[in-house]
C-alpha cells in the first residue's frame, strides 16, 4: 500500500517539475519548487515506512523547515532584489 | 480490530495519494498563477493530511506518530504563510488575477452613488 503512495508521489513530483520548467513567470517556478519540497518530504516519510525504517521522518521535519525558509528567501529576493532589505523601509503594499 | 485499523489506514493512504495526484495535475493544467496556488494547496492540506493520518494509524501510538503530527502541524502553519507571501509578491509585481467577470468597476460605481446619496 505504501508502494502505491510512493508511486503517486513520484508522478506528482514529475508533474510539479514539469510546471517548474514550463512556468511562464518566476512565481510559477517558486510555487512548483515549494510543491517539490512538500512532495519530497512526503516521499521521505512514505519511503521510511516502505523500508521499515520510519527514522527518515527526522530528515523530513528538517527539510520542511528548510523548505519554508528557502521559499520565503527566494520571494524576498525577487521582491526587493536584496536579501538584506530592512522590513521597516517597506514600500507601500 | 487490527484488520479494521489496517483498512482505515489503507483508505486514508489511497485518498491521500489521490489528492496528491489531483493537486499536481491541477498545478500543470490551471491557466494562471493564482489558480495554480489553489491547486497546489490541495497537496498541502488534503494530500499530506490523509497520508499522515494513514501512516499514523499504521504506526500506532508511538514516537513516530508524534513526529508525524509535528510534520502535519508544520504543513498546517507554513502552507498559508508561503501562499500568502507568494500572492503578495505576485500582486506587487503587477500580476492581476484572471477574472471571468470584473465586478470591481461595478462596485466602485455603486460606492460612488452611495456616497452621493448620503
Amino acid at each position: 500500500m505504501f508502494a502505491v503512495a510512493a508511486a503517486a508521489i513520484l508522478v506528482a513530483l514529475a508533474l510539479a517539475i514539469a510546471r517548474a520548467i514550463l512556468g511562464p513567470t518566476i512565481f510559477d517556478r517558486v510555487l512548483a519548487g515549494n510543491t517539490v519540497g512538500t512532495l519530497a518530504i512526503m516521499l521521505l516519510a512514505v519511503f521510511g515506512f516502505l523500508t521499515g525504517r520510519p527514522e527518515f521522518l527526522d530528515i523530513g521535519l528538517t527539510y520542511g523547515l528548510l523548505n519554508l525558509i528557502g521559499t520565503l528567501a527566494v520571494l524576498k529576493f525577487f521582491r526587493h532584489g536584496d536579501l538584506a532589505h530592512r522590513a521597516d523601509t517597506e514600500r507601500g503594499s | 480490530m487490527t484488520f479494521a485499523l489496517d483498512l482505515a489506514s489503507w483508505v486514508c493512504i489511497l485518498l491521500g495519494s489521490f489528492f496528491v495526484v489531483v493537486g499536481a495535475v491541477g498545478l500543470v493544467r490551471m491557466p494562471e498563477v493564482f489558480t495554480r496556488m489553489h491547486a497546489a494547496s490541495v497537496i498541502d492540506t488534503l494530500g499530506v493530511g490523509f497520508l499522515v493520518l494513514g501512516m499514523a494509524l499504521q504506526a500506532g501510538l508511538s514516537l513516530i506518530t508524534l513526529k508525524l503530527l509535528f510534520l502535519l502541524a508544520l504543513f498546517v502553519f507554513t502552507g498559508p504563510v508561503v501562499t500568502h507571501a507568494l500572492a503578495q509578491a505576485c500582486l506587487q509585481d503587477g500580476i492581476a488575477p484572471m477574472l471571468d467577470a470584473d465586478r470591481r468597476a461595478d462596485r466602485a460605481a455603486a460606492e460612488q452613488t452611495e456616497g452621493r446619496r448620503s
